[in-house]
């Protein structure tokens, strides 16, 4: 079996704080945002909306507001807060010196 | 016979080992001490005291002569172990001297990393790490009167502290924004870099170091934005690296540190390692509390007693500098499902953020008031359930609940000369004063009594504040005062007053004087801040790009599938052959689905890709075109039509005043957007009578309009009033603008304004006011020093926020 790997995505450095990257993979657009603590989420980019691109949007504690109608959501949960309702893939994602790092799940990896 | 034991590094590891050994047992090894630095065992963290002055060094040696003869330890103080040979277990040291062990410890602690900036070889560059760097720079601080310290964390700023209260003039250099930013967050570090300020260090954020300059010793140094410091010593206190030099080159196992298990072993079962130069289970520790924890494992393991062992520490921090309070411990950020509970008492200047996750506290940031620090850190370290305790755990152990945050403390704190209401001029120790003598007990009551909040009513959340404190209870605040967001219980209105009464300048600032509920805003809240700090104080604020909604950020409207538009301004309506060619040839060259005529009587060009931006800016560019803002709450378009120029009914130039108008107001940042339209007659062919700002020419002069608007809901304009010159109608103009600015709430267009403080309110201003309305438009011309800068030439030219167009780089 092939066990879980992390692939790089790029330097923190390069993420601002309270923003957010956006990266393009072969599942698609991603976006990994930083928060003014450093923490780090990376989702697709595709707010559950109307597919918003996430990663433009204002970050604020471990939220983002989507550019296109305002929708708030929640980067730990990975779903819009209330009053709207949505869920959005997420990535397991660590920092390893200065690197952002993903976690590639298992069955996909192989596949590759 | 005794065992041999040899310790490399006489510092405050390698020593505490040495007593927890002695501690377990006595006897046991015959211990000889080997120290680079020619001293008896000091306490390193005391020498930022020792800089300021507030110690000496014999203060903070920690084991004195006495203490190795009585524990008959033979000190080689001055001499270094240069090798290790493993397989003979001998150490060398530099004078060639062959010292067989039984058991070595390596506690070689770190060295600061020094930058490879060119002049980081010059005399007078210091590091900050032992007694021999702190006697060099006193003796540097008695003939110098200059210091610039580059890094802002705890040793940098300690250092920075420490000169200047040796009488130095300090300028710290940091690369990042925040301060400190591994142990604190945005808000705590606003509130330690001004109160460094105030006792004049000079705080340089987000700046980057390009060299050291000078001949034979420092003179200077020169940041990469081209300023240049002058110094006659620098500190380098940008971190530090583990010392593995002499365990790697003997074959040891090393990281970033000498690897050791839970028993402080290395790779080689002879030799153990303690202190910032291992590292343990992936990390390295660069403060003395995990130190201690190791001292006592390796004590064990030495001693041949079964422990269980170090299992790695939770770190917290303060600041040793006398007067700031600044604490942090564990977490703040990392993990899911973390919540915050912040508290904030601006006239006491405190900030407290604790990090919940699990029911359990698992990091706290702390400033101005540390004494709960060390309570906090047993509850992180414990992983102590808190659910009980949650909503009184902010005020501590001691438990004071109830004096707690008062959410009117920003308008207590403001002094009684303070102006409430900007239309009467009434301020706070009026209002007060009228309350208790009149026992007032509504706003209406004191709008009839002071006349406060009778005229735009802007001020009516600070006045209903102001009955609050002194009515207390019995005053109930009506609905009028919605607060701006759910992370304030202040108005749109209150924080602008407050911001101009106090004097804040940042988003983190105005956060923490008014006492945000949340670390960092909401999507809501911050544009708003960042546009009232932009407005109150051009050419000092510095904008928050990431308080920006994207269009702005990016300088182009976002569309629906993430694409972006371009809208470049044709002054008044006007354009030329060249400018369309220019049009066209981006088109094609960057294959842009779209071209349109907008309504606002110029081209949009429609489904840019975001990394194309700033080259099809610097096509545009080059043909002469700038930002339209079509993106911003900004100037937008000023319509004109042909006028006196070509039409047959024109009374009055007004494509070339609606191109005065619009090369003088580009640029500006508004609450809302902001249109403007030049008819040359009363026929009125630029719908002038549903903008902004609406102009329409007579026989006589100019019909000037305001409050028009299309959109959702249609409104005309009102008339202001007539003029008969071309420069009364600029003047009027800009008066209007900054009224506008400097009064209308953020995401409020001039209409819903003017409806809700009423269109005297704004001709009493403008037009009976003469004075009023050039000092106003004194100031937005003022602003406009600033603002008047193409945003694309910028980016496009100068390359600024190059991040922002270009996709994270994935490495793998
Ligand atoms: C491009 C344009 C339509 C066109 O193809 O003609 C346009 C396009 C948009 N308008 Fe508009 N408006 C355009 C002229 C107008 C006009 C006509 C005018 O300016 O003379 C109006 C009515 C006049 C007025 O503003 O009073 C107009 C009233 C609105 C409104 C309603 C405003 C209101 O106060 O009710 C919105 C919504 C808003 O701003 O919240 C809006 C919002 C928008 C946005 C920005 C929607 C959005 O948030 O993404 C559209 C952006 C398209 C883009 O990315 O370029 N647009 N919009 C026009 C650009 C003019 C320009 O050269 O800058
Ligand atoms: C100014 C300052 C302020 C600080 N403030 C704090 C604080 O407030 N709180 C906190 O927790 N920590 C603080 N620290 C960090 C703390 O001092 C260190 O974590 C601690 O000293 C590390 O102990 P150590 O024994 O590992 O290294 P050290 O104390 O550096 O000891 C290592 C010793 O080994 C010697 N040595 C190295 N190589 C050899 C060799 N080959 N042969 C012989 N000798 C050698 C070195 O000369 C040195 O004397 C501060 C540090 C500094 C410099
Ligand atoms: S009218 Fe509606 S659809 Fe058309 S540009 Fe304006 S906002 Fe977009
Ligand atoms: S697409 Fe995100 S809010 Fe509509």
């Amino acid at each position: 079996m092939t066990p879980d790997r992390w692939i790089a995505l790029g330097w923190l450095r390069d993420v601002p704080a309270r923003g957010a990257r956006r990266i393009v993979t072969a599942d698609g657009p991603m976006a990994i945002f930083r928060t003014s603590d450093d923490r780090v989420f990376a989702v697709e980019d595709r707010c559950p909306h109307k597919g918003g691109p996430l990663s433009q949007g204002i970050v604020h504690d471990s939220a983002v507001t989507c550019p296109l109608h305002g929708w708030v959501i929640d980067l730990e949960k990975a779903a819009a807060r209330d009053p709207d309702n949505g869920c959005i893939k997420s990535f397991a994602v660590r920092i390893s010196a200065g690197v952002v790092e993903i976690l590639l799940p298992r069955i996909k990896a192989a596949a590759e | 016979m005794a065992e041999k034991l040899i310790v490399i590094g006489n510092g405050m590891a390698g020593c505490r080992a040495v007593e927890e050994l002695l501690a377990r047992a006595p006897g046991r090894y015959e211990i000889a001490i080997f120290g680079k630095e020619p001293e008896l065992n000091y306490n390193r963290i005391m020498l930022s005291p020792v800089l300021a002055g507030e110690k000496s060094f014999d203060d903070i040696v920690i084991n004195d002569a006495g203490w190795y003869e009585r524990n008959a330890i033979v000190l080689h103080a001055g001499v270094e172990i240069v090798a290790i040979d493993k397989a003979a277990r001998l150490a060398i040291d530099d004078r060639g001297g062959r010292h067989s062990y039984d058991r070595l410890l390596i506690a070689t602690g770190s060295n600061p990393i020094m930058l490879p900036l060119p002049g980081a070889d010059l005399a007078g560059v210091i590091s900050f790490r032992d007694i021999a760097d702190v006697r060099a720079m006193l003796a540097a601080s008695t003939t110098g009167a200059r210091a610039v310290v580059i890094g802002g964390g705890l040793l940098g700023l300690e250092a920075a502290n420490g000169l200047r209260a040796r009488g130095m003039a300090v300028s710290v250099v940091h690369l990042v924004d925040t301060l400190m930013e591994r142990q604190l967050d945005e808000a705590a570090s606003f509130l330690l870099k001004r109160e460094l300020e105030a006792r004049g260090i000079d705080v340089l954020t987000g700046a980057s170091t390009e060299c050291i300059v000078g001949d034979r010793g420092v003179r200077g140094v020169r940041l990469k934005d081209g300023r240049h410091i002058a110094a006659d010593l620098v500190v380098m206190a940008v971190g530090i690296r583990a010392n593995i030099a002499l365990a790697k080159a003997a074959g040891l196992d090393c990281g970033r540190g000498v690897v050791v298990d839970d028993h402080m072993r290395t790779s080689d079962l002879s030799i153990f390692a303690v202190g910032e130069c291992v590292e343990h289970g992936g990390q390295t520790y660069g403060l003395v509390a995990p130190l201690w924890e190791m001292c006592k494992a390796a004590a064990d393991a030495l001693a041949g007693i079964e422990a269980r062992g170090y299992r790695g520490s939770a770190i917290s921090t303060k600041l040793k500098v006398t007067g700031i309070d600044v604490f942090s411990a564990g977490q703040f950020g990392g993990g899911n499902d973390t919540e915050d509970i912040v508290f904030r008492d601006a006239a006491m200047g405190v900030y407290k953020r604790l990090i919940l996750a699990g029911g359990r506290l698992v990091g706290a940031v702390l400033y101005g008031d540390t004494r709960e620090g060390n309570w906090y850190f047993q509850l992180v370290k414990d992983a102590t359930p808190i659910d009980s305790m949650r909503d009184s755990l902010i005020f501590g152990q001691a438990l004071f609940a109830g004096s707690g945050q008062n959410p009117k403390s920003a308008v207590s704190a403001l002094p009684d000369a303070s102006e409430i209401c900007g239309c009467n001029g009434v301020c706070k120790g009026t209002i007060l004063r009228a309350i208790g003598e009149h026992d007032l007990k509504s706003v209406e009551d004191v709008r009839r009594k002071t006349k406060a909040s009778s005229s735009c009513g802007s001020c009516t959340g600070l006045v209903e504040q102001l009955l609050v404190l002194s009515l207390g209870d019995d005053f109930v605040p009506g609905a009028a005062t919605k607060p701006m967001c759910l992370c304030t219980t202040l108005t749109h209105d209150d924080v602008r007053r407050l911001i101009l009464a106090k004097e804040m300048k940042s988003i983190p600032e105005a956060m923490q004087e008014l006492d945000w509920t949340t670390p960092d805003g909401c999507g809501s809240c911050r544009p708003a801040l960042n546009y009232y700090l932009l407005c109150a104080w051009p050419g000092e604020y510095v904008d928050d790009k990431q308080s920006r909604f994207i269009n702005e950020r990016a300088h182009a409207n976002i569309q629906k599938d993430g694409t972006y538009s371009v809208v470049p301004r044709m002054w008044g309506g006007v354009t030329n052959p060249r400018e369309l060619r220019a049009i066209a040839d981006v088109a094609d060259k960057f294959r842009i689905p779209t071209v349109k005529v907008t309504g606002g009587q110029r081209i949009d060009l429609l489904g840019v890709k975001k990394h194309d931006l700033p080259a099809v800016w610097a096509d545009l560019n080059a043909a002469g075109l700038v930002s339209g803002h079509a993106y911003g709450k900004a100037l937008r378009t000023v319509k004109t039509c042909v006028g006196s120029e070509w039409c047959r009914f024109g009374t009055q130039d007004s494509t070339a005043m609606g191109i005065r108008l619009e090369k003088m107001t580009w640029g500006s940042w508004m609450p809302h957007k902001f249109k403007m339209a030049v008819s040359g007659c009363p026929r009125n062919c630029a719908e002038a009578t549903i903008k902004d700002f609406g102009v329409v020419a007579t026989e006589a002069g100019w019909d000037l309009h305001v409050g028009g608007n299309g959109g959702m809901r249609v409104r005309a304009t009102d008339l202001l009033c007539k003029v008969t010159t071309d420069e009364e109608a600029i003047e009027y103009c800009c008066a209007f603008i900054q009224l506008y600015r400097e009064e209308a709430r953020y995401l409020e267009r001039t209409a819903p304004w003017i409806e809700r403080v009423g269109l005297n309110h704004v001709k009493a201003k403008l037009v009976d006011a003469p004075q009023t309305r050039a000092a106003l438009a004194t100031r937005f011309l003022h602003s406009q020093k600033f603002f008047q800068v193409d945003p694309w030439a910028e980016r496009a030219e100068k390359r600024r926020d190059r991040r922002e167009f270009a996709q994270l780089m994935g490495t793998a």
